[in-house]
Parts: structure tokens; sequence; C-alpha cells
């Protein structure tokens, strides 16, 4: 288990003093100077000897990430955008940073706009979390008057921190309608190539990060990749903010080194689950857009990136959704088929339609008026809109769906007896999804 | 994606313009951005907008448009893209926000949005028969760890049982939802675990106990306070031509009667006010830092120089 010592966010339920002194006596802010000192290179090579995969869903390695920033500036800036636009439903990490722990973030800015060649960072945060924004823009004021942002700044790197907030689109979590909606634009994802690290924000070089990856920068460097590369399975390492939601008897946010076994996680640190272990029915590991896992696949299962894809799954934000037997699965699907209707952008056509499509239908298969064959149709159409759209929320308004009846579809086929048996057992008549 | 209009023409203001603070505000945030880019602000612009307003407008749109020097319709698609702006007229004492996405689901948000129901309008967007309160379901904000929750304009109610969203919507109806401490409703302390902390738990710095945002039920706003810091201020008979405190935004009838118990009649009396003596009312009222929020002393300092036209000149809106 991983013990206090070892925890990066030391204040994440901000019991301790918020402040930048606070979070000095802490150890934040401690020898920042010295870090860039040695160079962008060594900063690099450091973060991909620590094995950080990104925390905002997809797990791409940061290290190598930074490093896809062109070595020279053409005389375009140079921009690090954190995406703190946190909409994933389960996830609610990067709140309690930037409300509780703010310098971490900050600090980690600095570090990587350095190691990126950037002097500007915009931090995009979502418009609900007001209060966050209010946190995070007085740590920053903070930060302007010690000096340590700013033209000639303690850290040696002239460096700027602005906040922008969005106003309620899920979308813009994905990084190129971030990049969009930043220029003041609807949240439409663009087309890649090319990338953002050589056409992002204002048609600069730009590399977006979760708050979660620039956060734990820092005390990685300080600490060294090592350290951090100690927890965790090959390929997985750190650790990393847990979010527990649901069936569980004490629902919290917590940091744990990662690969920790799931009945573990919930033992420890969440009072069991709701009911006890038997109770348990499935488990959605990772954020909403992640298939669920049933309860005898996921009990022993080490919550890692690699671990969970094998159970086609995955780890995602480490938003965990937990689901006890009370739970109508069909419809607890459905509703989150419901959210991705109402966050498509619109854009391509196979998610505007289709998660339109698949919520309608969810709802008859939670009320169990369809067909069985219905069933497979629904599987089939999930799959045409798999990567057939710009970004990846086809995929994620898909892959719940697919979880629901790889896993599932027993209790599905029996919703549909069951409705067709109250409904003087005539099969009901086909109704057209439209 | 969801379909939204601009509200209909005869509810529409002619036109709309920033106060004189938030065009300051707005002016400082269009810095922000590279030169040529200020269309960036779009969205902080809109946002300022609906907290002035209480909406967006088409007034305010196009206000907006102008400033950033963007197209219209370039304007009118963040404004009908991005779901929180709320393009026609809200409760204009509370509109809430049940988010009702499954994490908050499994925890009982149908049983809030029955509340809202009863409480408020069967139909969302909708307004109660006084105009004052309107409700509606979002996706998931953001809080899952502390399912169910609400949203009313910037603060999240979590840990919600029915019965509580139902007091929560009553306080805000009688104007006095600022006394509803926001966050976790259960005592618990924010995302922490509620049977007590399985990490961080030693004091390896700083000092642990004190807690600046404190996870306590609403507290009854007028308890006797012991031991309060700061100064008293100075009291007064009840005179013959006392003020409406209730003007003041954070004020309802109850804190009136509480600010009378201690001699306070006169918008000039909250206007002279230092900082000791608003820490004493703050922390009488245990209101952990409303006054300062609100703004109580430039608001009563408005309405005692000038009333309610100095008001409309400073905040850019009327005093309720």
């Amino acid at each position: 288990m991983l013990q206090d010592k070892d925890r990066i966010f030391t204040n994440i339920y901000g019991l301790k003093d918020k402040s930048l002194k606070g979070a000095m006596s802490r150890g934040h802010w401690d020898g920042t100077k010295g870090l860039i000192e040695k160079g962008r290179d060594w900063i690099i090579d450091e973060m991909k000897t620590s094995g950080l995969r990104g925390r905002g869903g997809a797990g791409f390695p940061t290290g190598l990430k930074w490093s896809f920033m062109p070595k020279e500036s053409d005389g375009r800036p140079h921009y690090l955008v954190v995406n703190a636009d946190e909409s994933e439903p389960g996830t609610c990490k990067d709140r309690d940073i930037m409300r509780n722990d703010p310098h971490t973030l900050i600090e980690g800015c600095v570090i990587a706009g350095f190691a990126m060649g950037a002097h500007t960072a915009y931090i995009y945060i979502r418009g609900e979390y007001i209060r966050e924004r209010e946190a995070l823009q007085a740590a920053i004021d903070e930060c302007y008057d010690a000096g340590l942002l700013g033209k000639n700044n303690k850290c040696g790197w002239d460096f700027d921190v602005y906040v922008h907030h969005g106003a309620g689109a899920y979308i813009c979590g994905e990084e190129t309608a971030l990049l969009e909606s930043l220029e003041g634009k609807k949240g439409q994802p663009r087309l890649k190539p090319p990338f953002p690290a050589n056409v992002g924000l204002y048609g600069c070089p730009t590399t977006v990060n979760n708050v979660e990856s620039i956060a734990v920068a820092p005390t990685i460097l300080r600490r060294g990749g090592a350290w951090f590369a100690s927890f965790g399975k090959p390929n997985n390492h750190g650790t990393k903010l847990f979010c527990v939601s649901g069936h569980v008897n004490q629902p919290a946010t917590f940091e744990e080194a990662m690969s920790i076994p799931f009945r573990e996680l919930i033992d420890r640190h969440c009072g069991g689950i709701r009911g006890g272990w038997d109770n348990l029915l499935a488990v959605i590991p990772g954020g909403s857009s992640v298939p669920c896992v049933p309860a005898e696949q996921i009990i022993d299962c080490p919550m890692d990136f690699d671990s969970l894809r094998d159970l086609k799954s995955g780890l995602g934000t480490a938003a965990v959704i937990v689901m006890d037997k009370s739970t109508d699965i069909i419809k607890a699907i459905a509703r989150l088929a419901h959210f991705y209707k109402h966050e498509s952008c619109g854009q391509c056509t196979p998610c505007r339609e289709g998660t339109g499509w698949m919520w309608r239908v969810m709802e008859r298969m939670a009320t169990g008026n369809a067909h069985k064959k219905e069933i497979d149709m629904l599987f089939d159409v999930t799959k045409q809109v798999e990567g057939h759209t710009i970004c990846a929320l086809g995929d994620a308004a898909a892959w719940p769906i697919q979880g629901l009846i790889r896993h599932f579809r027993p209790e599905m086929e029996k919703r549909i007896d069951e409705y067709t048996r109250k409904n003087s057992g005539d099969a009901p008549a086909l109704e057209a999804a439209e | 994606m969801s379909v939204r209009r601009l509200a209909e023409e005869s509810v529409q203001p002619a036109e709309f313009k920033f106060s004189r603070d938030n065009a300051a505000w707005a002016k400082a945030t269009i810095k922000k951005y590279p030169k040529g880019r200020q269309q960036s602000a779009i969205i902080p612009l809109l946002m300022r907008a609906q907290e002035q307003d209480g909406w967006v407008t088409k007034a305010a749109i196009e206000y907006m448009a102008d400033m950033l020097e963007m197209p219209y319709i370039r304007a009118l698609e963040v404004a009908t893209f991005y779901t929180q702006f709320q393009l026609k007229p809200v409760g204009t004492k509370a509109h809430v926000q049940v988010c009702g996405t499954t994490p908050c689901m499994l925890r009982g948000s149908e049983e809030l949005i029955r509340v809202c129901k009863n409480k408020i309008n069967a139909q969302p967007f909708e307004t109660n028969e006084s105009g004052t309160l309107s409700w509606e379901e979002v996706e998931c904000q953001g809080a899952c760890v502390n399912a169910p929750m609400v949203m009313i304009f910037k603060d999240a109610y979590e840990d919600l049982t029915p019965e509580q969203l139902a007091d929560i919507i009553d306080t805000f109806e009688a104007g006095e939802g600022e006394s509803v401490t926001p966050g976790p409703q259960n005592g618990r302390h924010l995302s922490a675990p509620i049977g007590g902390l399985t990490t961080l738990a030693g004091g390896d710095s700083g000092p642990a106990a004190k807690t600046k945002e404190p996870a306590a039920k609403p507290a009854p706003a007028a308890a006797p306070a012991k031991q309060v810091e700061g100064k008293q201020p100075a009291a007064m008979e009840e005179p013959a031509d006392k003020d409406d405190l209730k003007m003041l935004s954070g004020v309802g009838p109850k804190i009136e009667t509480v600010l009378h118990s201690i001699g306070i009649f006169k918008f000039e009396q909250i206007a002279g006010w230092k900082e000791e003596e608003r820490a004493w009312v703050d922390g009488f009222l245990k209101f952990k830092g409303r006054i300062e929020r609100e703004e109580w002393v430039k608001q009563a300092d408005a309405l005692a120089r000038g009333g309610v036209e100095e008001y409309v000149r400073v905040f850019g809106k009327k005093p309720r």
C-alpha cells in the first residue's frame, strides 16, 4: 500500500494550509529553478524514465508527448494548454487538485512549459467549476506576487499562466475541440493530422496535457523518475488519483499506487461494497466511456491500464463507478447513452445520428419493449459508429453499450421476455427508432 | 447534441450593457489572449453577461460580437452550442441544476428531480408561478464522489437527500440561499471518505485540524455566538426612517431581523464597517466570508450615497 510519504498530493482534501506558504512547507516549489537549470533533455528523459502515462484517460506517455514539440521555435510561440475540462462521468480528481492543491499544477506548468519551449500556459477549466476556478486563480495571483511567474521570475524561465473556462460542453475535453473552444469557437474536434504539436492553438505548436499529468511532474523530477517507476506494474507506473463513486459505503477521492487490486482499493479506502462483496454486480472502472466489467472478473484485477485492457475495458481516468445488485444496469447504461447523445457535437454523422439512435433503442431495452434480434442490431450499429468519427466520442458512446451486451445479454433478454409476457404474450411490434 | 434556440423576441430586452465593473473586467480578460485573438474571450464574456442579467440575451450576444470584432453568427454559434448558457430567463432566486448522469443516478438523483418537479414546475426550464425558481437536469457536473448533487448558481450542494434539497429550495425561495453552506450536506469533508481519513491522516506539516471549508450542515443563521473575532459595530436605536436592508444582495428577511437585533438599521452603518467589524458580523452570523464575497459594504455604500440609481450604476443591476 502506498504510504503518505510517497503521496504527491499531500493536501488533496484541503485540510492543510492551501496558500503558497503552506504549499512550500509541504515541499512544493522547492528548487524549481534547479530543475529548470538541468535542461530540457534531462527533464524529458526523467519523465520518460518515470513511465508516467497521461492521466486524462488515453494513457499516452507524457514524456514522449513533450518530446514531440519542435526543439527550436520557427518564430511561432509555443503553448502549453492544460486540460482541466474534467467532464467524464465518474471523474472528479482534477477538481480536488485545483481547489485544494493548486500549486502542484502551477509549478508543473512552469516546468512543462520550459520542457516544451512555451512561455504561456492556458488552463482550460470546465465552466461548472466556478469555485475551483476562483481558488486556482487566487493561487496563480499568489505566485505572481511572489515572483514565481511572469517575466524575469525566480524560476529562471519567463512564464505566464492564464485561466480560461468553458461553458458546459463535454466534447471540449477532446484536445482539438478544446483548442477550438479556446479560440472562441464551437467545440468541434479538428481532423488530425496536423497534430497540435505542429499546428495547435492559434496555429502554433501546442501540447495539451491533463491536470494530473502536469501536477505530478515537479515531484517526479525532484524525487527522480525511478522513484515514480517503483510503483505499479511494468508499463503502468506511478501513483494515481482514484475517485470511487456509486454503491460503496464511503465514496471518496484518494491517491493510490497503480496496479492495486480492486478488492484492496475498495476495502481499504471506501469501506467496502454496499451490502458486502456478494452484492457487487458490475464496475465501470475508468469513467463512463469504458465498458463495464462484471463482478467476478474485476474483484481481483489490478487497477491499471494493461490489466483492465485485458478485460476489454480500461483504466481511463480511474473514475471507478461501482454498481451493486440493486442496480438496473440496462437503465444505467441507457442513461449514459443519453449523456453521449446530449454531448455529441454534431459534426460527424455516425455520432450525431448514432448516439441518438442508440439512446432511443437503449430506452426501449430498459423497458423490454424490443425484439431480441434488435440486440444484435444495436451491437452492429455501435460497431458502425466506433472508429468512424473524427474524435473518440463516437467510440466512447459505443463502448458502454458493447460492454453491456457482452456481459449482460441474458439480463436484456429476460427484460424483453418479461415485457412480452406482461403485454398479452404478443411480440411487440417492431418500432422504428427515429 | 441538443437543439437550442434564442428566446422569443417578446422577452428579449432592447439592449445590453456591461456594468462599469464588468466592462473593466472584460477589458482585462481580453488582454489574456494574444493580439488579434480577442475572439477567445467570447465564452468568459458571455458568462459574465449571464451573471449580470441572469440569462444570455440576444442583445448581449450581439454586444459581445461587436466588442470582439467577430461576426454575429460566430457569437450566436457559441451561445447556442454551450449548454451552460441560459437562452431564456430562469428563476430569479434559484435555478436548480440537478445532475442526472449515471453516477448521481445510482445514488438517487431521480428522487431529487422528483422534488424539483413537485416544488418548482413539472417541466424543466419553466419557472414556478412567481418566476423565482426553475430547474433543469444537467449532465455530469464532476462531483461524482459526492453524488447526488445539485448546483445553484455558483455553488454545488452535494451528498443530498430529497428532504435536504426541499429545504434548500425553500431557503433560496425565502431569499436566504446564502445561509446554506455549500458542499457536502451530510457532514463529510469535501471528497474525503465519511468514515474518517484513510490517507493523509498524519499531520506531516501544516495545521491539519483547521478546515477552511467546513462541511457542516446548514447552520441556523442567527445562532448566538459566544466568542467571535473582531469588534462589534456600533449599534443605534431603531430610527423612524430605517432602510430596507433586504435590498442588499445576500440579506433576506431572517438576516435583516438579526441585523436589527444588533442595532443595524441604516445603509450608512454597514458602509462604514471596517475590517474588524466585518469580521465580527461575519463571525456572528456564521457566514464564513459572505460579507466580503457579496461586497455588502460596497453595496451599502452605493445605496447610502445615491439609492437605487447609484446601485444600478455601480453594479449594473437593480438591488432586489
